[in-house]
């Protein structure tokens, strides 16, 4: 897929896995796995762009007798979820014309 | 693999990073290890399950911008000791040569891959203008008498019409081929000073 695109997706898909609760890095793997595929490194590296990009906080909660670091979403977390709604609508609407013909034919 | 022992690899896999960046990283890892043994994985599945050291390692460089890496790589350099610094200046008329001879190869190397693109389509624009030069001289000799001379120069004219549609896509097809080497080489030399970083 489109390395772009993947990225938005995957950063929007994160941020849905800490909509309704503060979640941690091993419980969010768990939680999308049935949907998608994701290596640790990735969820590293989307985490750290969403937190940079101020759509989420993290704070670190003691557990068992170590830290365990919580993630939870911000407005502009919870905005860009509201507009990827959106714009799907149109990437939608982009597939349906790009395979127009395709039916056509069929 | 013991988690204790997977980190230390990883801490040395990671070590072109920047300090706070690795530690990061390290407890990122450490956690997820700790939350799969807490759902009952042993040590050594909950480390498999977090993948290999050289995996997490290529994807890291893969994922972290060159200048960044380049930025590790001068922010290192300033902690030299001073006897490296009194080698590192004694030894400059060696190593500085080298690199000067080296970038002079690869400059060379470029122009000249250049000045294979440029003279092929100077040779497709010779032709061209060939053709034209010949269709109006053709022209001239037959209005001038000369007939023979003018049919002559109009078939030399339509011969280099064609060679030039052939050289145009020879041009084109050796313009593309020698861009894409370019690109590859430049890729190349990028993840050569990558993989030197986090080696």
């Amino acid at each position: 897929m489109d390395i772009q695109l993947k990225r938005g997706l995957l950063d929007v898909c994160v941020l849905a896995a800490i909509k309704n609760e503060d979640s941690y890095g091993y419980k969010m793997m768990k939680d999308m796995k049935p949907y998608l595929e994701l290596s640790e490194s990735t969820l590293y590296t989307i985490l750290k762009r969403l937190e940079t990009a101020n759509m989420l906080t993290v704070r670190s909660v003691e557990h068992g007798g170590r830290l365990r670091k919580y993630y939870h979403i911000t407005d502009g977390g919870l905005k860009r979820i509201e507009d990827f709604k959106v714009e799907w609508k149109e990437i939608l609407s982009i597939y349906r014309f790009v395979t127009k013909e395709d039916d056509d034919h069929a | 693999m013991r988690k204790q022992e997977f980190l230390a690899q990883l801490r040395k896999g990671l070590s072109g990073l920047p300090q706070e960046d690795i530690e990061e990283r390290l407890t990122f890892y450490s956690e997820m290890m700790e939350d799969q043994m807490e759902e009952g994985l042993s040590e050594e599945e909950a480390v498999s399950a977090v993948g290999s050291v050289d995996e997490i390692v290529a994807q890291v460089a893969a994922d972290t911008p060159f200048t960044r890496i380049a930025k590790e790589k001068k922010k290192s350099q300033r902690r030299l000791s001073a006897g490296e610094i009194v080698l590192l200046v004694l030894g400059s008329p060696i190593w500085l040569s080298l690199i000067i001879a080296a970038f002079a190869v690869i400059i060379s190397l470029y122009i000249s891959l250049w000045a294979v693109i440029v003279s092929l389509w100077s040779v497709f624009a010779s032709l061209v203008g060939c053709s034209v030069g010949g269709v109006l001289s053709g022209v001239l000799f037959a209005k001038g008498g000369h007939v023979a001379s003018g049919v002559a120069m109009l078939a030399a004219a339509i011969a280099c019409a064609g060679l030039s549609i052939f050289t145009f896509y020879g041009c084109k097809a050796v313009t593309g081929g020698i861009l894409t080497v370019t690109r590859k080489v430049t890729a190349w030399i990028r993840n050569c000073f990558a993989k030197k970083e986090a080696a």
